[in-house]
């Protein structure tokens, strides 16, 4: 089974994404689906156990404050250097107030793992190869911060 | 000065173990070329031409005598005992080993230095006015906001990977030191109708590719409010920035596609969301920065006395006398002066220092100047805080350190990138043309009588020599695999900030001082009394200037005139 890091510890993943231009009947299991599908088909889907990923070109208001809709809301970094998927994670997070599993997919690296968790994600899906368990030592890469973000929220000048 | 206390330290260490890591995880196949690539340019390190270059932050522009005897020290160690001042207040070496850099940034972190977001796609050093805190003419002492927006946008964890890199700079006067109209954000510092202090935001100016001078989208926003504000800015170019393609990239496209109007528009209502969030500023940190800025305990000096002094010394000594005026600029206090350490003297790549020199400039700062030394924008150093009463003596050893050239201003203080010899982005050459323009330009009464005059080279588009924004700007292209050079009329960075036009068609590199003089000698013939280049220019157009350089019998001349003529 695939593995993934989530809430700073490796675990296995049995989420299945779906891809942007799927078509037919979805298949059984945990479902990550396109937000785009989603807002399509919103009246036929039985939300059991079903996820949202969102597209880092994609407008997370669309989402709103449905998020919390879902157990698991993912948001794809199709190149690690896409930055905008960090902005989609604090809306949803500060904004929506979306309290779910938050995913970072498509190719984050582990040097990008200490910012992401900051902008709060909590679950990261690495590329294949990667030691997972070497990667983890990255979220400690600083123990202060300056700015506020998801974590923490307060500014380095608004702590005691 | 700023001075970190532990959590500050604490922070930069961290950094160096984060990017030690990195690099042997690189240097061990762990980390792919591509995945490396952002990480390390975040910490200043290119892979150019010839070695890697590693670029240092110089937080506006402000050094003391500790940092730079470590940066000497550091030049003798893992360079080739120089250093390269740069446009943006910075400083770059040319000759590090990659194996070596976490060890130079350790080296740095002692001295409270680093080299953080100096390159790639994030929020770079802010920059800012050279004579910030002793100017005549400042409303507010810009450097704590420089050092408050440099703690916010340190590891930002949100705009680490922004669409392209993107530059702030602050100014606290009303005549422009900063170059803030072409910087991604330009702050000025201004006072409302009820007294308060406060911004007026500019964005998207820039030069590069596609020359902006930036838009106003806010005449004045609180000062409590400056972070929450710069988050929003920062969020819409996050999010709506051009990622495609890297030539459109820069937030300056945006907001000319959106129109400053709207761009602002978006704005604001981003920032409705996130004004009152714990990112709003609170007096206590303002006043904690500012303490860091306080005005040293000056001593009381006759001032006329000493004005009275200097002018008998510069009657016998004509040299002095034109130091003075060219190098020198006035301070509040009386009995007080600045001083503009010339890093342009002919032969010498503009802005390369030795580190015997930097050594020696420590030393002058810590006799003279309370320690501390500022890097300007074009890439010279002031020693900010010189009693009129030391200024002989100081001028005695900064002419024997090789750095008191009086060419402040003038032609021969030209900026220059490092282009084609260091750059592995030039398209041409940089260093040879200003040496040679420098070379034909010797006779310093010419110069003078050319008075305030702003030559400004770059050996390709990215513009980090700034060519639009000086009076004459030179450009490097290359054509065919071989290097010509494009020249721009009408450029300034002062409040009046204007682009350059361009001349016509390009020169071969031989040709460029010769081309120059052409343009000097429209501009002698006609100017008015004391009016200078850039006025003479907009008074009288490019045509002139073209006709002159373009002429049938400018060209045969070209090839038949002696070089040194």
């Amino acid at each position: 089974m695939p593995k993934i890091i989530k809430d700073g510890q490796v675990v296995d993943d049995s989420w299945i994404i779906i891809e942007k231009d799927f078509e037919g009947e979805l298949p059984i299991g945990k479902l990550l689906l396109p937000m785009q599908y989603w807002l399509d088909n919103r009246d036929n889907l039985n939300l059991m156990c079903m996820g949202l990923w969102i597209d880092s070109d994609e407008e997370v208001e669309a989402v709103g404050h449905e998020a919390n809709m879902f157990p698991l809301i993912a948001v794809n970094f199709p190149v690690f250097t896409d930055g905008r998927g960090f902005s989609i994670g604090r809306l949803l997070k500060e904004r929506y107030g979306y309290t779910g599993q938050l995913r970072a997919i498509g190719n984050p690296i582990q040097d990008q793992l200490f910012y992401l968790k900051r902008c709060g994600f909590t679950a990261f899906d690495l590329k294949e190869g990667i030691d997972l368990n070497e990667a983890l030592s990255s979220f400690n890469d600083f123990d202060t911060t300056y700015q506020g973000a998801v974590d923490p929220a307060t500014p380095l000048f608004r702590q005691d | 000065m700023y001075i970190y206390n532990e959590q500050d330290q604490r922070i930069i260490e961290q950094r160096v173990e984060q990017f030690r890591g990195q690099t042997s995880r690189y240097l061990a196949g762990k980390l792919t070329e591509d995945e490396f690539l952002p990480l390390r340019l975040q910490n200043g390190l290119y892979i150019q031409r010839l070695a890697p270059m590693l670029r240092i932050a110089v937080p506006y522009g402000l050094l003391n005598s500790k940092k730079l005897r470590k940066l000497a020290h550091i030049a003798r160690t893992y360079d080739k005992g120089y250093c390269h001042f740069t446009t943006r207040q910075n400083i770059q070496f040319n000759w590090p080993q990659l194996e070596e850099v976490p060890d130079i940034l350790a080296e740095l972190a002692e001295v409270q230095m680093h080299a953080v977001q100096t390159s790639g796609n994030c929020i770079r050093n802010t920059t800012s006015d050279e004579f910030a805190g002793v100017a005549q003419d400042e409303l507010e002492d810009p450097r704590p906001w420089c050092e408050i927006i440099r703690q916010w946008s340190t590891f930002h964890p949100e705009f680490a990977f922004l669409p392209r890199k993107f530059k702030i700079a602050v100014s606290g006067t009303d005549g422009d030191r900063a170059a803030i109209q072409i910087h991604d954000i330009g702050l000025q510092i201004v006072k409302n109708d009820t007294g308060e202090i406060g911004f007026k935001v500019l964005v998207g100016g820039g030069l590069g590719r596609t020359p902006v001078v930036g838009s106003v989208i806010r005449e004045f926003l609180p000062k409590e409010d400056l972070l929450t504000y710069l988050d929003a800015i920062l969020r819409v170019y996050n999010r709506h920035g051009n990622r495609a393609n890297k030539y459109k990239a820069r937030i300056k496209i945006l907001v000319r596609a959106w129109t400053p109007e709207v761009f602002a528009q978006e704005v604001e209502s981003e920032w409705e969301y996130t004004k009152e969030t714990p990112g709003k500023l609170t007096s206590e940190e303002i006043n904690r920065v500012k303490g860091f800025f306080t005005l040293p305990s000056y001593e009381t000096q006759d001032d006329a006395a000493e004005e009275q002094n200097l002018t008998e010394f510069a009657k016998n000594n004509i040299a002095f006398g034109k130091w003075l005026q060219r190098n020198t600029r006035a301070h509040r206090v009386p009995g007080y002066t600045s001083v503009i350490l010339s890093l342009k003297p002919t032969g010498v790549a503009p802005g390369d220092v030795t580190d015997t020199q930097l050594d020696a400039i420590a030393d002058l700062a810590d006799q003279y100047s309370l320690g501390e030394i500022r890097v300007t924008h074009s890439q010279n150093l002031v020693l900010a805080d010189v009693k009129k009463s030391d200024l002989i003596e100081l001028w005695q050893k900064a002419k024997s350190g090789g750095f008191a050239t009086p060419n402040i201003g003038t032609l021969t203080d030209m900026i220059c990138c490092p282009g084609g010899d260091f750059c592995s982005l030039a398209n041409a050459k940089s260093i040879p043309v200003a040496e040679a323009i420098q070379r034909k330009f010797d006779d310093m009464d010419y110069v003078y009588d050319l008075g305030d005059l702003t030559l400004n080279i770059s050996g390709c588009m990215n513009a980090c020599g700034h060519h639009h924004v000086g009076n004459i700007g030179i450009l490097g292209v290359d054509k065919k695999g071989e290097e010509f050079y494009q020249i721009q009329l009408g450029g300034s960075s002062d409040t009046n900030t204007t682009l350059g036009n361009v001349l016509g068609p390009s020169f071969g590199r031989d040709d460029m001082p010769e081309m120059i003089e052409k343009i000097l000698d429209v501009y002698v013939e006609n100017r008015k009394g004391d009016e200078l280049f850039i006025d003479t220019y907009r008074r009288i157009g490019l045509s002139p200037f073209k006709e002159s350089v373009y002429s049938k019998e400018a060209h045969t001349s070209k090839t038949t005139e002696p070089d040194d003529a």
